[in-house]
């Protein structure tokens, strides 16, 4: 048995030690938000954040993930509240077919929490690992950059209010 | 008569630091303006190919800005020292040294002006370049596009940044003059000793240096360090399960790779890059002469030891249990927990953590749609005397330069735990290698995981 913290809530698992996340995400507890691209830990589909870093899920057998936090896009808002970071992918039409934007918008997601306005040479260096076939690149660098701008308006809003 | 001895010990200190000082002492050789010749195209080329078996370009270069106009931190026991500017411009780069300034400086260690330089500088090696390959050196960078951007000053403690210190330094370990060829081997080994121990430099980091940074001369090729990774021994005492053929080593100097032995990482990996331009003959040469250094020379008795490395590796290969394929196992299929640790443990085993982490690629039987990763019984950081290498692989992966197509690895510093990947390397090594468990595995995790790779800083 195994217990998993995914966006805060406890799931008790019992499959495999070995097995890793993504299979669980996916096939046990229904989150389809990541997907399996590669299965070798290469094209960044499969992001999550685990502790607030990015990982790739299809790698990372569940057993080590006994007392982490693990994040998916379900995190992040709901279809009808999105967060910041689905906002603005959405805002700047950043999918095409869409498939690595789950694993975008974690890994962005992760790189705001840790860099609140990062320079476009940081986004680009964190934003590396994940892969885009389509070729829609630019317009997930505008959304991140959009995200980082949002968040800091927030922060700002946050900090007005408890004033 | 005490005053007499004092004096007497005066003196002669005085005049053995005014020898010392006199024989240290270089002028300034004037500055020319830019080259008055039109450099030959061919010698240029030939230029080209020796810069590259020099790695010229890695030291000189820093990361992101133009090629040759200095700036990487080279990172020694002693301090950090920048790369220069050995670009032609006058200021900044070397654009008014003549021939004769340049061939001192690699040489002698001395620059245009008569300053002593540090050792981070090759010339130790350099020192053995034939002036025609100097020459040709020269016209390779004169012809280079002139960048200006300064010299950054050397991070080097003092008593140490006085430069004279340097020539001390010379006085032990530089020792000029031609590499005496050996009549008893072929002409393609002593082309190749030529090459690789002087503009290639290999012993840089592949010979152990003493506490003051010299070569250690009786401990040629036994192994080194190089920006926190191992530059593993070339000689007998090599880590590699496969004793290195020269044809091995020509693949791996040419690709990048070789099949027996894995690929270039850390450190090897530019060095790879920039031999691209070596010529296809010195390269082979340089592969000749060091693998004329593996322990095993008999054919037959490397064959023997190949095919024994190569079947324990399989035989350890095969035995790793194979993820789940497909479907997942859940709670109502009988053969759920295979794999499971005892009692439930709050720490998975490393066999655990292969299986889920590492299984996908490194297994025996199965291609990987671009690359497929050697047994890890043959790759030497498993099989090294120290778990640095594989611990820092472990942690930041392998990546290809970037732009360029290669091999790739994941790194696992964010999604694992320090207890959980030395439970991992502990596991990998028992697994894959017929060698002694690394004792502390722990400690040299902390240890690697504080020494991180020189920073792409800007100055």
């Amino acid at each position: 048995m195994t217990v998993l913290n995914v966006n805060g809530q406890q799931h008790r698992i019992d499959v495999d030690p070995r097995t890793p996340l993504l299979y669980v995400l996916r096939n046990e507890l229904k989150l389809n938000a990541a997907k399996f691209g590669c299965g070798l830990g290469q094209c960044g589909a499969c992001t999550v954040l685990v502790d607030h870093e990015p990982v790739f899920s299809c790698i990372l057998p569940i057993s080590v993930l006994e007392g982490r936090y693990i994040r998916t896009v379900e995190g992040l808002g709901s279809e009808g509240r999105p967060g910041p970071v689905q906002s603005a992918f959405i805002e700047e039409q950043a999918a095409q077919c869409g498939y690595c934007i789950p694993g975008m918008m974690m890994r962005a997601q992760g790189l705001l929490e840790h860099n609140a306005s990062p320079s476009d040479a940081q986004i680009r260096d964190a934003m590396a690992p994940n892969l885009c076939r389509c070729g829609t690149q630019m317009r997930i660098l505008r959304a991140v950059r959009r995200a980082a701008k949002a968040m800091m308006a927030d922060a700002g809003t946050i900090q007005e209010t408890a004033k | 008569m005490v005053w007499r001895v004092l004096l007497t010990v005066v003196v002669v200190i005085g005049s053995a630091f005014g020898a010392f000082y006199a024989w240290a002492w270089n002028s300034e050789i004037p500055p020319t303006n830019a080259p008055a010749t039109l450099f030959d195209p061919g010698i240029v080329a030939k230029g080209a190919q020796l810069a590259a078996v020099g790695n010229c370009g890695i030291c000189h270069t820093q990361a992101g800005a133009k090629p040759y106009a200095g700036g990487f931190p080279v990172q020694t026991p002693f301090g950090t020292i920048y790369g220069t500017n050995i670009t032609p411009d006058p200021d900044t780069g070397i654009g008014s040294w003549s021939e004769t300034a340049f061939r001192r400086a690699l040489h002698e260690g001395v620059d245009r002006t008569g300053n002593h330089l540090y050792p981070a500088f090759p010339y130790d090696h350099f020192t053995h370049a034939t002036d025609s390959d100097i020459g040709a050196l020269y016209a390779f960078l004169m012809t280079r596009e002139p960048v200006a951007k300064a010299n950054r000053a050397p991070a080097v403690p003092f008593p140490l940044n006085v430069r004279l210190f340097a020539a001390g330094w010379k006085l032990l370990f530089l020792h000029k003059g031609q590499i005496p060829p050996d009549a008893s081997k072929s002409a393609e080994w002593n082309r190749g000793a030529y090459l690789a121990e002087s503009l290639g430099h290999c012993g840089a980091c592949h010979t152990p240096r003493n506490v003051l940074g010299g070569e250690k001369r009786d401990g040629q090729f036994a192994g080194g360090q190089s920006e926190g990774w191992l530059a593993p021994a070339l000689n007998a005492a090599s880590p590699a399960p496969v004793s290195w053929t020269a044809e091995q080593v020509y693949a791996y100097l040419r690709n990048g790779f070789a099949k027996q032995h894995g690929l270039a990482a850390g450190p090897m990996q530019p060095v790879v890059r920039n031999l691209k331009k070596a010529s296809d003959a010195d390269l082979r040469a340089i592969a000749t002469y060091v693998a004329s250094f593996a322990g095993l020379q008999n054919d037959a008795d490397r064959e023997q030891e190949t095919q024994k490395a190569l079947d324990f590796a399989r035989s350890r290969d095969s035995k790793v249990p194979m993820p789940p394929s497909g479907a997942i196992t859940t709670s109502t299929r009988a053969d759920a927990k295979p794999g499971r640790t005892n009692n439930d443990s709050a720490a998975p085993s490393g066999a655990v953590i292969f299986v889920g982490a590492c299984a996908s690629c490194h297994h025996s039987g199965g291609e990987l749609p671009v690359s497929r990763p050697i047994e890890l019984g043959l790759s030497t950081p498993v099989n090294a005397p120290d778990p640095a290498a594989l611990l820092r692989i472990v942690l930041d992966g392998i990546h290809p330069s970037s732009g360029e197509r290669g091999p790739i690895m994941p790194g696992f510093s964010r999604a694992l735990t320090d207890p959980q990947i030395t439970a991992l390397v502990s596991h990998v090594r028992s697994q894959f290698s017929r060698q002694p468990a690394w004792p502390n595995i722990a400690a040299a995790l902390t240890k690697v995981r504080q020494n991180k790779e020189p920073a792409t800083e800007a100055p």
